[in-house]
Formats: structure tokens, C-alpha cells, sequence
């Protein structure tokens, strides 16, 4: 096999060197699997969501005449789509400065514990595995819940954590830091562990005190785990769904309704797939555009290191 | 594939979505371990059947389906509980659109504008419906025109199940509300019904002395008791083709601010949601419940002191909110006529015996029911059947009916004006935002026709 391609492809052109080559080479055989799992769910669902986005079909199938840029036109001028925007993007700035600096802070807290620290590391991690319906469950039914909620009891105030359109997405916020927190955390951990221990024991040496090790060692040394805890972090909370629609349902008065779960009301509880299409697409572009900014600053950062 | 376990027949105890998932989960081990589904033998007849009856009614309708079990030993009911409201309807109408769908479903009579007639459920069969002995006239006859579009019959009405007025008898007692046969004396008017709920608040020792659903997650109480007020001083939502707002600002105001009046002054608790205000009634914390008729098993079964009376009158007529339970076919693509013959076998049973489905607290649509002595005996669930005549249905729009859009939006609406964070102007200003971008959406299943 090895000498059927080796010998013309000193003198035959590259592209029929390529053909010659049997698919089991590249690797296909292995990632057929993959392959056909990824073109199922991701990529023909992603074509037929475009389509359906085009057309005025219903969640029966019917009625699905094409209407060309009609439904993005409506989303355009639809008051609610801009405030469910905003409202992703709004928790997205809100959840992600603590989600990525309160990581930072329990791993450099738990890394320089001596004592217990798989409590504490257990403490803040815990959370994390728990499910979005035993989170929204707890913190609405027993923390934020009015009259005789953990909260109002412990403060003695008479707040309606979730009720209050100028509160609730600031409750949704504490929910989902204190629940996902722990991944960052985990990150951080993980990339604090890997620093090497003489890097400190040098800069000791040279009478470096605690805050100059952490400001001239330890966050350098962290930039490139920053840089991945924002994107991933960036990515999930643009992508927010689950304990806003399990806690608030997107109320009280359209304060926390996410874009995805605006799509969601108009294509399941509305009926309405194809403008609830057109509404996620919108939300596609802006999630892909986020990524090509991220990896186009990553990238650039990467090379100025270099 | 049929291997969706069946819900076991257990006897009435309460269903809890735990032990409803835990029986589940028991019978999907038992059956993937033995392979052989129980209770599945190959003579019988399988009717699919799916219900949202999941509060203290849903004990009564699994009594019904193992009643007719014992009965008809060759048909088997196969019965799902789902979660009612929107998530149920979404499950119907996509399940309608693969045309995988159960044989007979429950539903709400105002829901039925909106979910595609023709499309995501099939026109009642009227021969088997007369083959099992119903006849139109035996229905009520404004549910029985309704459950038709274009004049074709969509689904069998059930029940009609009205807002009503759960009053502990102790605590009115206490205050000196009652008559001399033990009965709520009637109250006609606003002063009247502050007056009294005054007094069984200072019995109650100046706790609020009115529950009902005032707040929470798509909360629809505040929408059920506007609905109902409103529709006493004889203002409409809509016109009757469904085109134009008819809101009279000036009626819609007065029962805003009624309803304030009752936050205000501490007559009622403005941040009880559904679950609280159930059991501020069932602990003997309030006098006085507003809901749906529903929730008479769990009082009955909690053996308190209480009993029923109408929606009480206060803006001229008598009216209460309402919604019907009807049965329908969801659409299938193909129909085994064994089946189908079995499912109207069974939504007849259902309907010939709604004296026992009265239990649960709804007034019965089956006129025959409301004359037999077993119903007009059922204390106090006859005590408010009059209401039967004088129930404030939705509009017939498509965006209507339990739990649809509309509720929710003047739910949402009028809940801060009872606590007091809105006033009535800005409470009703965003319903008929609300209402006026309801309208302006396209339906989703325009009419082919």
C-alpha cells in the first residue's frame, strides 16, 4: 500500500497521490460514527431550522407556506424580541464578571488552605452537579419564596426576590453563581496546581512578598485558563435557559425572559416554529459572532506571546 | 413502539408526581426485565388515554377508569396523567402533528379555537357517539354549541368547572356569617362582602380572611377573579367576532380597584400563590378560598369544617369565571376501528357517570346527571349548580381558554395591582397591551377552509 503512493508522489501531482489514497487512511472509518451522529442532529437540523425560519410553519407542520424575510422583519420590530435579547445579554454581563472572578478567588482561597481543603473544595464545587430543576426548585420554593422564604427570614425584609421586575434577574444571577461556580473554580484549581512550585521558591528567595507572587506570578501564569473560564463562560450564559424558566417563566413582566425561552413560547407554547426559528437564528448570529471576537483575541494573544 | 408502561391501577390514594414516577420507573424495570408487559394480555382492546387531571380530581377520574376496568374486562385504559397547563397542550399538539397521538384526550372547551381543528384533532364520530346513547340533547346546550367550529363537533363536554367560594364554617360561624341552616348567608354588592370578610377577620384574629391565587410563576388566579367581577358588571373583552377590544375602561377600573381594596386592607394575602392559598384554607388560616371547584377532594379528604357556595355576587350579576372539561381525538393518521369503537365505549362511561366525576367538585355537562338523586344529594358539591346557567366562558379567539396566553398575560397583569406595586390604571394598560399584541399575531393554524 505504503509503495503505490510513495512512488508517483515524487513525480505525479499532489491531488492524484490524494485520490489514490483508500478512505480508511484518513481516519474516516473512525469518525463515521461521529460523523453521522454530528450531520443528524446538528448539521440537518440547522439547515431545516434556516428553512423553517423562511416559512410560516406551525408545530403541526402545516401552514408552511414561504413567507422569504417576513418572520426576521417581525423580529426586527418586535418590541419583546429586543427586550429577551437584552435580557441574555444582560445576564450574560451580570453572570459572567462573578462567575469568572469569584472562580479565581475560591481557588487561589482553597489553594492556599492547609487544613480541610477538600471540604471547601467540595463546598463550592457541589453545587455544580446538581440539576437546573433541583436548583430552580430550592432556591424559588425555598429561598427566594415570600412570606416565609430562607431569605426574607434570615434578612427580616419582605422582598419579592423573583416577583419584582427590578430584582428578578439579580436573583437569577445569585442562583446560577452560586450553582455553577464551581466549574470555574474547578479550572482554576487545576491550572493553580500545574504552576511550578519553583517559579515561587525562587521569587522567595529574591524576598517577593504574597501579593507580588500572586500579581507577578500566579495571574500570568493563569491568563491562558482566563481566557478559555471567558469563552466557556461567555457561551453558556448567552445560552441560558433552564433556571429562568423554572424559576420566573421569564416574569414578572418580561424582566428575565431570555431569547431562548422567547423562542421557545412562540414555537411551543405559540405554536408558531417558524417565526420561533427565525428568533433563534438571531440568536445564532450573535453567538457566532461572540465566538469569532473570542478566538480572533485569543489568537492574537497567543501570538504576542510568542 | 407501545412500550410506554401502562400507569398502574392502584387504589385512590393521592397521585404525587413521585409515586406516579416511581410507579413508572417500577413497571419500566419490570417489564424490560421480564419483557413481557403486565397486565398487556393480546385479547384485550388498548384505548390510549391521556389526562391533566393532577390535582385532588385526579384521584377521582383513576377511581373512574378502574371502575370501567371492572367492567369491561376486555378493554384496557391505558391512563397518562400530564402536567396540566401549557406544557400539556404542546404535548398534545405535537403528538396531534405526527399523528401518533393517544385515543382520547381531556381538554379545556376554550382551548379548542386555537389548536387546529382539523388538524391536530379529529371530528367527533357522531354515529358512535349515538351507537353508545349520547344525544345532543342531553348536553348543556351553550357547551354543547361550542364544542363545535364551523359546525362541526370537535369534542364530548364533560364538565363545566366554575369559580366558586370555599368558606370554612368555623371560623364564619365565629363571626356570625352564617344563617340559621348553617348555610353562608349571600352577599350582594362590595360593601356587603368587605363587611364580611371584615368580621371573619377579626374571628380569625386579624389574619387576611380570603385566599386565593394572587401571585407566582404564570399565575392565572388574579385573571380568574377579574374574569368573573368583570363579567358580573356585563363588560366584554372582545367583540363577538373576535376583531376589536370592547374593554370598557370604567367597569374594568372599578374591579381593579376592588381588588386593590382587598390587598389594602389585609383582607387577603397579595403574595399567596396557588399553593399557599390552598392550605392558608386547609389549615384554617383563611375563611374564605376563590378557586376552581377542583380542589374539593383535598378538603374532604382533610375532613375540615367546610362547605361551598356560588361566586358571590358584587358587581351586579352573578357570574363566575369558567372553563369546561370536554373529551376529544387527538388526530391520528390511521384509526383501528376496534379501538375507536372501544374509546367512545369509553368517554360514554365517562359522561353516563358524571354523577360520580361530580365528587371532584365539577358541575356535570350531561344534563341527566344533575337530576339523578345521588348528584343533587352530594353536599356541598350541588350547592353552587345553579351557577351552570350564568358561567363567563372566554372569548372565542384562538389565543384563549386554561392556561393559554391570554390568562397568563392579565395574570401577570393585575397580580402587582392587588399587592399594590401597580396601580389599576397601569395593571389595565398592560393587559390591553398584552390583549392588542395577542391580536395582532397571526394564528398559527389559520383556517384552510
Amino acid at each position: 500500500m505504503t509503495t503505490t503512493v510513495a512512488a508517483p508522489a515524487t513525480t505525479a501531482p499532489v491531488a492524484k497521490a490524494k485520490a489514490a489514497r483508500p478512505w480508511t487512511q484518513h481516519g474516516m472509518l473512525f469518525i463515521a460514527p461521529f460523523l453521522v451522529v454530528y450531520v443528524a442532529f446538528l448539521v440537518w437540523p440547522l439547515l431545516l431550522g434556516l428553512q423553517m425560519s423562511l416559512s410560516s410553519v406551525n408545530i403541526a407542520g402545516s401552514n408552511d407556506g414561504f413567507v422569504g424575510f417576513a418572520n426576521y422583519a417581525e423580529a426586527f420590530g418586535d418590541p419583546r424580541m429586543w427586550r429577551s435579547l437584552w435580557n441574555t445579554v444582560l445576564f450574560t454581563v451580570l453572570s459572567t464578571v462573578p462567575l469568572v472572578i469569584l472562580g479565581l478567588v475560591f481557588a487561589l482561597l482553597v489553594h492556599n488552605l492547609r487544613f480541610m481543603r477538600w471540604l471547601w473544595r467540595l463546598s463550592f464545587f457541589a453545587p455544580f452537579l446538581l440539576p437546573s430543576a433541583v436548583v430552580a426548585v430550592l432556591w424559588r420554593q425555598m429561598i427566594y419564596q415570600p412570606g416565609f422564604g430562607l431569605l426574607n427570614g434570615t434578612l427580616g425584609t419582605d422582598s419579592l426576590w423573583l416577583g419584582d421586575p427590578n430584582m428578578a434577574m439579580w436573583s437569577v444571577v445569585m442562583t446560577t453563581v452560586w450553582w455553577t461556580v464551581g466549574f470555574n473554580f474547578l479550572l482554576y484549581l487545576a491550572a493553580l496546581q500545574s504552576i511550578p512550585e519553583q517559579l515561587y521558591e525562587a521569587a522567595s528567595i529574591d524576598g517577593a512578598s504574597a501579593w507580588d507572587k500572586l500579581r507577578s506570578i500566579t495571574l500570568p501564569m493563569l491568563r491562558r485558563t482566563t481566557g478559555l473560564v471567558v469563552v466557556l463562560q461567555l457561551l453558556a450564559s448567552l445560552k441560558v435557559f433552564d433556571q429562568i424558566y423554572l424559576m420566573t417563566g421569564g416574569g414578572p413582566e418580561d424582566s428575565t425572559r431570555p431569547i431562548i425561552e422567547y423562542a421557545y413560547d412562540i414555537g411551543f407554547t405559540g405554536y408558531r416554529v417558524g417565526y420561533a426559528s427565525a428568533v433563534s437564528y438571531i440568536l445564532f448570529i450573535l453567538i457566532v459572532a461572540v465566538s469569532l471576537v473570542q478566538l480572533r483575541l485569543l489568537r492574537k494573544r497567543e501570538e504576542s506571546l510568542r | 413502539m407501545d412500550d410506554i408502561p401502562p400507569t398502574p391501577h392502584r387504589t385512590p390514594t393521592t397521585i404525587t408526581r413521585r409515586n406516579l414516577l416511581g410507579g413508572a420507573l417500577a413497571l419500566g424495570l419490570l417489564s424490560s426485565g421480564c419483557s413481557i408487559p403486565v397486565g398487556l394480555g393480546s385479547s384485550q382492546t388498548r384505548v390510549k388515554y391521556w389526562h391533566f387531571l393532577g390535582a385532588s380530581d385526579g384521584v377521582i377520574m383513576n377511581g373512574m377508569v378502574g371502575a370501567f376496568a371492572k367492567e369491561n374486562p376486555a378493554l384496557f385504559v391505558e391512563e397518562n396523567v400530564l402536567q396540566w397547563g401549557e406544557p400539556f397542550y404542546t404535548k398534545v399538539a405535537m403528538a396531534g402533528a405526527g399523528g401518533r397521538s393517544p385515543d382520547v384526550a381531556t381538554f379545556h372547551l376554550a382551548r379548542l379555537a386555537g389548536i387546529g381543528p382539523g388538524q391536530i384533532l379529529d371530528p367527533i364520530n357522531l354515529d358512535l357517539l349515538a351507537e353508545n346513547g349520547l344525544r345532543a340533547e342531553d348536553f348543556s346546550p351553550p357547551i354543547w354549541e361550542r364544542a363545535h367550529i364551523d359546525g362541526v363537533l370537535y369534542a364530548v363536554p364533560f364538565d363545566a368547572h366554575p369559580m366558586v367560594q370555599y368558606y370554612n364554617t368555623d371560623v364564619c360561624g365565629r363571626a356570625g356569617l352564617l344563617g340559621g341552616d348553617g348555610k353562608l348567608l349571600p352577599t350582594k354588592g362590595t360593601d356587603q362582602l368587605l363587611e364580611s370578610l371584615r368580621k371573619a377577620k377579626e374571628a380569625l384574629g386579624g389574619k387576611p380572611s380570603l385566599a386565593f391565587d394572587a401571585l407566582g410563576l404564570g399565575t392565572v388566579g388574579p385573571w380568574r377573579v377579574w374574569s368573573s367581577l368583570y363579567a358580573q358588571s356585563g363588560g366584554t373583552l372582545l367583540s363577538d367576532d373576535g376583531t376589536q377590544i370592547t374593554i370598557d375602561d370604567a367597569k374594568a377600573l372599578e374591579v381593579l380597584a376592588f381588588m386593590r381594596t382587598l390587598g389594602e386592607e389585609g383582607l387577603c394575602d397579595p403574595t399567596t400563590d396557588y399553593g399557599a392559598s390552598v392550605a392558608a384554607f386547609q389549615n384554617g388560616n383563611a375563611a374564605f378560598l376563590w378557586n376552581g371547584d377542583w380542589e374539593t377532594t383535598t378538603f374532604k379528604l382533610a375532613k375540615m369544617p367546610f362547605s361551598m357556595a356560588r361566586f358571590p355576587s358584587v358587581f351586579g350579576g352573578a357570574s363566575a369565571q369558567a372553563d369546561c372539561h370536554v373529551f376529544v381525538v387527538p388526530h391520528q393518521r390511521a384509526r383501528d376501528p376496534q379501538v375507536e369503537r372501544a374509546t367512545y365505549r369509553f368517554i360514554a362511561y365517562l359522561v353516563k357517570n358524571s354523577a360520580d366525576w361530580a365528587v371532584a367538585g365539577h358541575v356535570p355537562a350531561y344534563l341527566p346527571a344533575l337530576e339523578q338523586p345521588e348528584y343533587l344529594a352530594l353536599q356541598p358539591q350541588s350547592e353552587y349548580r345553579s351557577v351552570i346557567t350564568e358561567v363567563a366562558l372566554d372569548p372565542q379567539v384562538w389565543f384563549a381558554g386554561s392556561a393559554s396566553r391570554l390568562w397568563i398575560e392579565f395574570g401577570e397583569a393585575f397580580s402587582p395591582v392587588i399587592g399594590g406595586t401597580r396601580t389599576p390604571e397601569e395593571g389595565l394598560a398592560l393587559a390591553k397591551n398584552a390583549l392588542r399584541r395577542l391580536m395582532e399575531t397571526p394564528n398559527p393554524f389559520p383556517e384552510e377552509r
